[in-house]
């Protein structure tokens, strides 16, 4: 390459400018790789500083709200069945302050609402509809209807099958490691709880259970037989946590401050 | 080489780059491009100042404009409410009953409940709320829990079987998978089924059956309880299919059918016009019907 051409003396009018311009200050960085790369890297840090710097003061810009726990064993398995099979893939969680949102689905979604979720599941597509308030919208009947063969309640559905969560039995041998990964990223889930995981886990879904420390553990948990089969079957843990979603902030008392 | 030299052909100065005696003109920028590029510039620093823009550790920075997506939120369903502040007062104060009798109400009413129908209600009963297996027909006469405005209205506020609401529509049919033989279970199955073709209920051995463990609630004219939610055999439909196996199957697990309460999550207005809706597809009972509350 002829790269002979040698930029104007630094600090000396370049031969036939009229003055220095800020575009030949500049030209000195296009020839300068090592400086170019310094600057570039400058330029990228703020950007960086800017997205991520507030990240680590995150928990003091969620807003104060009560009702929101950790999920419990069974949720959280169901939490994770739901990102095993992609359903994040066509459905959001995350109701944005719009009117026509929030008359379709609900109170619009709060940062609270989503602090325990590792990673969250706000989605970017709606394949399906926004799923942060499905809790208690439909009977858990309706669910294991709908996930066997969607289309025989919603017609219109491009929904696939699930009916394998039916036969996908479940024990909850690891749910305590599963609670303990999630303490180690900022869940607050105590010692009694991860020591009580897979008891709490089984009763849940046992219309039998004992469910006074599940319910001390996690306030409002909901406690029945979720898909009707004496199994502890992914169905039941999908369930679990899908009637339990938007439901831990009560809308009749809580009011979000308006100027966020 | 000194100094850019100007390209004779152009009159544009070169970069000074040169490959094969190929050279670079080292022309300016379009000078559209150049002011729309500044133009972006200038904006940026207009919105900082008016809209919230800088991430702070606790905060953001709000802007001279305050604007907030919650408040436009607020502002705009405030507004499209005031819009409809008399007719949705009227929807709220007048007896729903009598709501049929004021065709402008009415029809706010139809259309407000079809759009909340659409949303809240089609993915069980059906876009035309004719149901499936399992989840209740609401165009035919045939009511579980009573087919007047108020007796839908009760069922859409409070829902059905579910642990939400206290006042939910509460009944517990028996599963008599073990207290029936199999034997008995499908002689009663088949019982049940020849009853919409005018059997009367208690004849037969199925109708021993029948009177035993079935009558308390269906009746002993097989005509179901309202008060309970129990349907009429006796007619042609069935909600959990009308095969000899469906029926056997409800006898052996008793059907439990749950409706979540629509009381907390949608607004009085949308309560009233739904269930005005309903009333309104086909098979709605007129007010003082017997088996109302």
């Amino acid at each position: 390459m002829d790269n002979e051409t040698k930029p104007a003396a630094p600090g000396g009018p370049a031969p036939g400018a009229k003055r220095k311009r800020l575009l030949d200050r500049h030209r000195t960085l296009e020839k300068n790789a090592t400086l170019l790369l310094a600057a570039s890297f400058v330029v990228v840090a703020i950007g960086g500083i800017v997205e991520i710097a507030p990240l680590f003061w995150l928990e003091n810009t969620i807003e104060e709200v009560d009702g929101v726990r950790p999920y419990s064993p069974l949720e959280l398995a169901g939490r994770d069945i739901y990102i095993r099979e992609g359903c994040y893939v066509c459905h959001s969680q995350m109701i944005r302050p719009m009117r026509d949102e929030a008359q379709r689905y609900g109170h619009y979604s709060l940062a609270a609402e989503s602090m325990y979720d590792h990673p969250f599941q706000w989605g970017s597509k709606r394949t399906g509809p926004d799923l942060a308030r499905v809790g208690g919208r439909y009977s858990d009947e309706w669910h294991v209807d709908h996930f066997i063969d969607p289309q025989t309640v919603v017609p219109e559905s491009v929904m696939p099958k699930y009916d394998f969560l039916l036969r996908a039995t479940i024990d909850g041998e690891h749910v305590g490691e599963l609670l303990a990964t999630h303490r180690l990223v900022g869940v607050p889930y105590t010692d009694a709880m991860i020591e009580n995981a897979r008891a709490d886990f089984g009763a849940q879904a046992d219309p039998d259970g004992d469910w006074d420390g599940l319910l001390e553990r996690y306030p409002g948990a909901q406690t029945r037989n979720f898909d009707g089969q004496d199994a502890l079957t992914e169905m039941d843990a999908m369930i679990a946590y899908l009637q339990m979603l938007g439901t831990l902030v009560d809308f009749s008392t809580f009011v979000a401050d308006p100027s966020r | 080489m000194s100094g850019p030299r100007v390209d004779p052909v152009t009159g544009t100065e070169t970069t000074g780059h040169s490959w094969d005696g190929i050279e670079e003109l080292n022309s300016p920028l379009p000078r559209w491009w150049l002011w729309i590029f500044y133009a972006t510039v200038l904006w940026s620093l207009v919105y900082v100042v008016l809209y919230p823009a800088w991430p702070l550790i606790s905060d953001s920075t709000k802007g001279t404009l305050g604007w907030s997506s919650r408040a436009e939120l607020a502002e705009e369903i405030a507004m499209v409410e005031e819009g409809q502040a008399d007719v949705r007062r009227a929807l709220r104060e007048t007896d729903p009953a009598l709501v049929p009798g004021d065709p402008e109400l009415h029809g706010f009413a139809l259309n407000a409940g079809a759009a909340v129908f659409r949303s809240h209600c089609s993915q069980c009963h059906g876009a035309g709320a004719a149901g499936f297996t399992g989840y209740p027909n609401l165009l035919d006469d045939a009511w579980l829990w009573g087919g007047t405005v108020e007796d839908i209205l009760f069922t859409v506020r409070h829902g059905i079987r579910n642990d939400e609401d206290p006042d939910a529509r509460w009944s517990e049919m028996p599963s008599f998978g073990e207290t029936l033989s199999d034997g008995e279970i499908s002689v009663l199955a088949a019982h049940v089924r020849s009853l919409p073709s005018g059997l009367d209920p208690l004849s037969g051995q199925g109708g021993s059956l029948f009177a035993e463990h079935c009558s308390v609630c269906h009746g002993d004219d097989g005509k179901g309880d309202r008060l309970q939610g129990a349907p009429d055999l006796t007619d042609a439909i069935s909600l959990y299919g009308d095969s000899e196996e469906s029926v056997a199957q409800s006898i052996i697990v008793g059907p439990f059918g749950v409706m979540p309460p629509w009381g907390g999550r949608l607004s009085e207005e949308e309560i009233r016009a739904v269930a005005l809706y309903v009333h309104a597809l086909g098979g709605g009972e007129p007010a003082g019907t017997a088996a109302d509350e």
